[in-house]
């Protein structure tokens, strides 16, 4: 497997797809941190948080760092895997490979290593390219716990964008055609990121209306409901488990808070413990959709006929 | 030739949704011999070299290449066996020897000996220096294969099978695309391997090629093999049942001559046309009757035993079927 692995390897990070995806992450780091120097001192952060600032401030206009991986992470995702197996089926090269003493599983293996290595080295160089000059911008160094909170965070990113890449792989080995399976993708990315945020609405008030004499306990139901289906979709889950993460200021509960009790809210940031403790549920739910993507994947390639033609 | 058999089938079946697409197949591939695997198209060629390497799983029945069973031990076939599809693919962004160098990777060759097997494939299929170079401005570099025309990819292929100097070799359709002279080469190639211990398996419509090259053939239709066995044995069982047909040509032949023709033990019969005998013999007579005609002052201008060619073979099997 070493071998397809470092082949993979090398055929990622001398694609042109690589360098398009990388210009964009410096890019879009470039513009993170323009959004956080922008908004940074007008943010009024609280002691210990000023460091993941960085990431979280909004500029006037450019949103801030968090949402724009929230964009890009899942396209480098749907890029990474679109074609790792139709290619090779269409090519010609994946009866070739196949009729060699490698076991099959490898060839699929080492696809998804490869992807995962390339898309942590992004992601990574992400992260540490916005500390490093984020540091020489507000000479603020960060605390112990905010290191740990964004380590997590970069954690998450990588499962996040696995699962973008698992369901890639998972329709490239459904779909014989490279274009359908890149379109199947990017659908199922944009039915998740945008349209759940307008079904859900419309199936919540279904389910249980919230009309003008609705009572308490049924406006409650009704925003439970609508909060409740938009988690089905991964891409609000990782929103979610983002702000709760490094963004701790503002974060009383994911859940619902009325009014009345807001009043009683003390402006105090989450501790490190209660936020993993939050987030638990999302990390293990997307860690599980990436397996579930991967190991569907995995079993369909196994199993699937190995035609020349 | 050895009497050991390499690949073995029996009774092997593959369905798709139902259909038998490779039927019962029995097949006898002995050790060191070019084999032909013929059929129209949709025969089942290539399901049963699919099944024979390991890549499809059989429904019934069992295989043996090189004595391990491919649907169990398809890693150890694999080692042995190489396979040339019929729509050969390498990454068109790699070089030539990039690509050969991923297949000798997969296969464990070492690192010391890959340029060095390289090298040798390369010259074993005539793709010279100068084809795998750039032209023009960047010489130094070596063309990506997606610059190869149809031919050179084929050469390719055959390479990328031959680098792991397999025991066993499928090509299926090895000579499309290639020039006159590449199919001389590449038939000239194949003829050669069993003397280096390789055992080939060829699938091809090319009656003529199959019959240059080939030992023994096996023709599918159906899933079934209908025939199987050494051509020339083939042709005289197909054609002349079973015997040999010798044509003689002399000047004016007596009655005096043909009855002592006939009188040669193993002569059937022999019937005249103008300056041609032609005899029908069990076995191959050429040297007892010429000598007959000569020692009887005939002049011998020209004698040849009827040659039978795979096309005719090919075509009476598929008017009985």
């Amino acid at each position: 497997m070493t071998a397809i692995l470092r082949k993979e390897l090398a055929d990622y990070f001398t694609s042109i797809r690589f360098f398009v995806f990388f210009a964009l992450v410096l890019f879009i780091s470039a513009a993170g941190l323009r959004a956080a120097s922008e908004g940074i001192r007008s943010a009024n952060l609280p002691e210990g948080f000023v460091f993941l600032g960085l990431f979280t401030t909004p500029g006037s206009v450019i949103p801030p760092l968090t949402y724009l991986v929230s964009l890009i992470v899942p396209l480098i995702g749907i890029a990474l895997g679109f074609d790792a197996i139709n290619s090779e089926r269409t090519g010609g090269t994946l009866s070739r490979i196949l009729a060699q003493p490698v076991y099959r599983d490898s060839v699929i293996n080492g696809k998804f290593l490869a992807g995962l290595v390339t898309m942590s080295v992004m992601i990574g160089a992400m992260l540490l390219l916005v500390s490093g000059f984020g540091l020489w911008m507000i000479g603020v160094p960060p605390t112990a716990e905010e290191i740990i909170r964004l380590f997590i965070y970069l954690f998450l990113t990588i499962v996040y964008g696995a699962f973008w890449m698992g369901l890639a792989i998972l329709f490239s080995v459904l779909l014989r055609r490279i274009a359908s399976s890149l379109l199947t993708s990017l659908g199922v990315w944009l039915f998740f990121s945008i349209f759940i945020l307008l079904v859900a609405p419309v199936i919540a008030n279904a389910i249980s209306p919230a009309t003008a004499d609705a009572s308490h306990a049924e406006l409650m139901r009704n925003a439970e409901l609508h909060r409740m289906i938009t988690r089905l979709s991964p891409n609000i889950l990782f929103q979610e488990a983002t702000t709760a993460l490094i963004f701790p200021v503002v974060v009383g509960s994911l859940g619902m808070i009325s009014a009345s009790q807001v009043a009683y809210m003390i402006p105090n940031p989450l501790s490190l413990g209660q936020s993993i403790l939050l987030i638990w549920p999302h990390l293990t739910s997307l860690v599980s959709l990436s397996v579930i993507c991967f190991a569907i994947s995995y079993v369909l390639f196994m199993r699937q006929e190995i035609r020349p033609t | 030739m050895s009497e050991k058999l390499a690949i073995e089938t029996q009774d092997l079946t593959k369905r798709y949704n139902g259909a038998a697409v490779v039927d019962c197949l029995n097949l006898h591939i002995r050790e060191n011999e070019v084999f032909g695997l013929l059929g129209p198209n949709g025969a089942g060629k290539t399901t049963t070299i699919l099944m024979l390497l390991g890549l499809t799983e059989p429904a019934s029945g069992t295989a043996r290449v090189c004595g391990f069973n491919p649907t169990r031990e398809p890693l150890q076939v694999k080692r042995l066996v190489g396979y040339l599809p019929e729509k050969v693919g390498f990454y068109e962004d790699l070089t030539a020897r990039e690509n050969l160098k991923f297949i000798a990777e997969l296969n464990n060759i070492s690192y010391a000996e890959i340029d060095g097997r390289i090298d040798e494939v390369l010259e074993m299929v005539g793709l010279t220096e100068a084809e795998i170079m750039e032209t023009g401005p960047n010489q130094q570099k070596e063309k990506t294969v997606g610059k190869f025309s149809r031919g050179m990819k084929q050469r390719l292929g055959i390479a990328d099978v031959l680098i792991k100097r397999p025991k066993v070799l499928f090509l299926d359709e090895p000579t499309s695309g290639l020039d006159p002279k590449g199919i001389n080469q590449l038939l000239d190639l194949i003829a050669g391997l069993p003397k280096t211990g390789t055992t080939v398996v060829l699938s091809s419509h090319q009656l003529y090629q199959v019959q240059r090259v080939c030992h023994s053939i096996g023709i599918l239709s159906k899933g079934k093999i209908v025939i199987e066995g050494a051509i020339d044995q083939l042709g005289r069982e197909a054609l002349a049942g079973g015997r040999y047909r010798i044509e003689v040509e002399t000047v004016s032949p007596d009655a005096k001559l043909i009855d002592v023709i006939r009188k040669i033990k193993g002569v059937r019969d022999v019937s005249v046309q103008e300056n041609l005998l032609l005899i029908n013999t069990d076995a191959d007579l050429r040297a007892k009757i010429s000598k007959a005609v000569v020692q009887h002052d005939f002049p011998l201008i020209q004698m040849k035993v009827q040659q039978f060619s795979l096309d005719d073979i090919y075509m009476k099997y598929f008017k009985e079927s």
